[in-house]
């Protein structure tokens, strides 16, 4: 099944709040070898400003995929995950993500193109805290091959 | 920060990278995708081995912007095109290479945009890299 352009345009409803722990994020950063203490140390953190362990700049795309899952998991949208590939990430932070935060997002399917067989999926996540203020946007673009 | 030059190398660093590597990653970030750590799946898809998650590379090439300017949160854009897999063999693993280069500085925004190259087995795996920062 092709995959249905007419998704292009739209935006999802906001998700449930993201939690982000601070183990979590530890966890990431270690993942990523992440070794800045503001990662790891809370002391560390708040001597930068911050109320708790910051998360790595790429961590916003956990909260992200997530999210993505919206139109990725739609049998109706018709995109086979096993022929995606990721063609490009950029995150814009309006403000650091550090332990703590609640993390609530928009999903806005920006373009859907094709040509030469490979179709082009670009989403837009935009993520806010719990006061409605923007923490990051995240736009990613994924590369669908087509069938045969 | 105030006298930062474009052109200037601010961190070049070599990273080794195993499946135990990827794993971790898959776990931590919740991207499962069997093609970062199932030989036999990544093969059956037309892939020529396991290969580590895009945004693992992207991850990895940002640590020595942050390391370089001493706080996380003065990375205020960061953006990469995947042009190219990064394969992880077993055993053995991969190299990535990863070079930070001042490419422009903006002292009205107090802002700078670092050029990060990252390779693997002689081969540029990010495309367009760059972060801009709050210096």
């Amino acid at each position: 099944m092709p995959i249905d352009a007419g998704y292009a345009g739209r935006a999802y409803p906001p998700t449930d709040a993201y939690l982000v722990g601070r183990e979590h994020l530890r966890d990431f950063a270690t993942a990523v070898g992440a070794t800045h203490p503001a990662h790891h140390d809370v002391a560390a953190a708040r001597d930068l400003g911050y109320d708790d362990v910051v998360a790595p700049p790429t961590f916003a795309v956990v909260i992200a995929q997530a999210a993505e899952a919206q139109l990725i998991a739609d049998p109706a949208a018709g995109i086979d995950f096993s022929r995606v590939v990721h063609a490009e990430e950029r995150f814009t932070h309006h403000r650091p993500i550090v332990a703590g935060d609640a993390i609530t997002t928009v999903l806005h399917v920006d373009s859907i193109t094709e040509r030469a067989g490979l179709a082009m999926v670009t989403t837009r996540c935009e993520l806010s805290d719990v006061a409605g203020e923007p923490v990051s946007t995240v736009v990613s673009t994924l590369a669908v091959r087509g069938e045969g | 920060m105030a006298d930062v030059e474009v052109g200037e190398v601010v961190g070049i660093r070599a990273i080794e990278v195993t499946r135990g590597d990827l794993v971790h990653y898959a776990g931590a970030s919740g991207d499962r995708n069997p093609i970062h750590w199932n030989e036999r799946f990544a093969r059956e898809v037309g892939l020529p081995g396991v290969i580590a998650h895009g945004m693992f590379t992207m991850a990895l090439a940002v640590n020595v912007v942050v390391d370089w300017l001493g706080d996380p949160g003065r990375v205020l854009e960061y953006g990469v095109r995947f042009t190219r897999p990064v394969q992880v063999p077993d055993p053995g693993g991969a190299t990535v290479t990863i070079t930070a280069t001042v490419g422009a500085v903006d002292p009205d925004a107090g802002t700078a945009r670092v050029d990060l190259v990252a390779e693997a087995a002689g081969v540029k795996v990010l495309g367009r890299a760059q972060a801009v920062v709050r210096l």
